[in-house]
């Protein structure tokens, strides 16, 4: 059912490729910023304005690098935004041919064995890992699509850097947390 | 066009991420305890096969250099990864893996896809404080390539040719995800095939 890794490694790789080729490297993580925006300039108008040279914000980090983001709010079928969603549709297209059950949708089964089969615990984890998951890639300035495959594809530093921060944490917490497997 | 771009290359970043077993946070579990490596071999190759692919092409002059988007390293890139590491292995999704694993029916993921939400506010609330600290100090002068990659806006960290040096280490990512055994710890099971059991 899975896909050989040497297999997969190569699409994979391929599609970064193209993304380079075609457009710009992949990147996933700003998209959570953008839809923050859009959904806050929804409740308040004010946030995102158009000005003479552009867009801006009264938010900072909208109003950043000339209001890039605050561009991307204003206009939400732009590259990168569309990207995500198309994402999602590849997705729901692979994930068709296979069916997970009911508790495996809920609560994956290696967080059962050490975490046991509650729900809420796991949305709650799964709540609070999103948190410190984006806070993280947005300190960084990108995730495992932007800065570990697209960044060190490019042989960008800020990619290895980024590699080293993440796996540093992430071994040591994933040994200590599932020990049972 | 680069609308319809959007979508033929986003879809098929879904789909064989999904197809590959990222959108799983078991495999991402087993991948961090290094108890199966499979997703690491995969990654490993397509980092390889990307970068080779990329620099190739810009050799032979198909791939515009111009398309190269190399980020900044600052204190917060390495700051910033040690968060998301802890994040990752805690909850087994990363920004885009959790897009797709929603999509293909995770339940957990759409918690996970709110907290960043949650996540992306306090960042965007926090920047004006964050912007003037050590974090934004950059690295070796930021937009840096490891080598320098002829045609490129970007300095390089050293005086070796970029491209070369990126075909190098593509070839080098690739020995690495073939010599990489299938798991570092762990018992005496030797079938990497069999998820979750």
């Amino acid at each position: 059912m899975l896909m050989d890794w040497k297999i997969g490694g190569v699409a994979l790789g391929v599609v970064f490729f193209l993304a380079v080729l075609l457009v710009k490297p992949i990147g996933v993580s700003t998209q959570f910023v953008i839809l923050d925006g859009i959904i806050g300039d929804a409740i308040n108008n004010e946030l995102v304005v158009k000005t003479d040279e552009g867009y801006t914000s009264s938010n900072a980090y909208l109003a950043k690098s000339h209001g890039k983001y605050a561009k991307n709010v204003a206009n939400p079928l732009n590259y990168s935004f569309i990207f995500v969603i198309a994402m999602a549709i590849g997705a729901v297209v692979s994930g068709v041919a296979r069916r997970e059950t009911k508790e495996e949708r809920q609560v994956p089964s290696l967080w059962r064995k050490n975490f046991g089969d509650s729900v809420a615990k796991r949305y709650v984890g799964a709540f609070i890992g999103g948190f410190i998951v984006i806070f993280g890639a947005r300190l960084a300035g990108g995730c495992t699509s932007g800065h570990m495959m697209s960044g060190m594809m490019q042989t960008s530093l800020s990619g290895y850097i980024f590699t080293i921060g993440v796996f540093a944490a992430a071994i040591p917490t994933a040994m200590i947390m599932y020990k049972r497997s | 066009m680069t609308i319809f771009l959007a979508i033929v290359i986003g879809a098929a970043f879904g789909f064989v991420l999904d197809r590959i077993g990222t959108t799983n946070p078991n495999w991402i579990f087993k991948m961090l305890n290094l108890t199966n490596l499979h997703l690491a071999k995969a990654i490993l190759m397509a980092i390889g096969v990307g970068s080779i692919l990329m620099f190739v092409g810009q050799m032979a002059g198909f791939v515009d250099v111009g398309h190269m988007s190399v980020k900044t390293a600052y204190v917060g890139v390495g700051v910033g990864g040690l968060i998301m590491g802890f994040g990752w292995a805690f909850s087994g999704y990363c920004p885009g893996t959790s897009v797709a694993a929603a999509a293909s029916g995770r339940k957990d993921a759409l918690f996970f896809i709110a907290g960043g939400l949650l996540g992306a506010a306090a960042y965007m609330v926090s920047y004006a404080s964050i912007k003037g600290t050590f974090l934004m100090d950059k690295i070796a002068g930021g937009k840096v390539t490891l080598g320098t990659v002829p045609g490129a806006k970007y300095e390089g960290l050293t005086a070796i040719q970029g491209d070369l040096l990126g075909i190098a280490l593509g070839v080098i990512f690739i020995i690495v995800a073939f010599v990489l055994p299938n798991k570092l710890v762990g018992g005496d099971e030797t079938s990497d095939a069999v998820p979750a059991e």
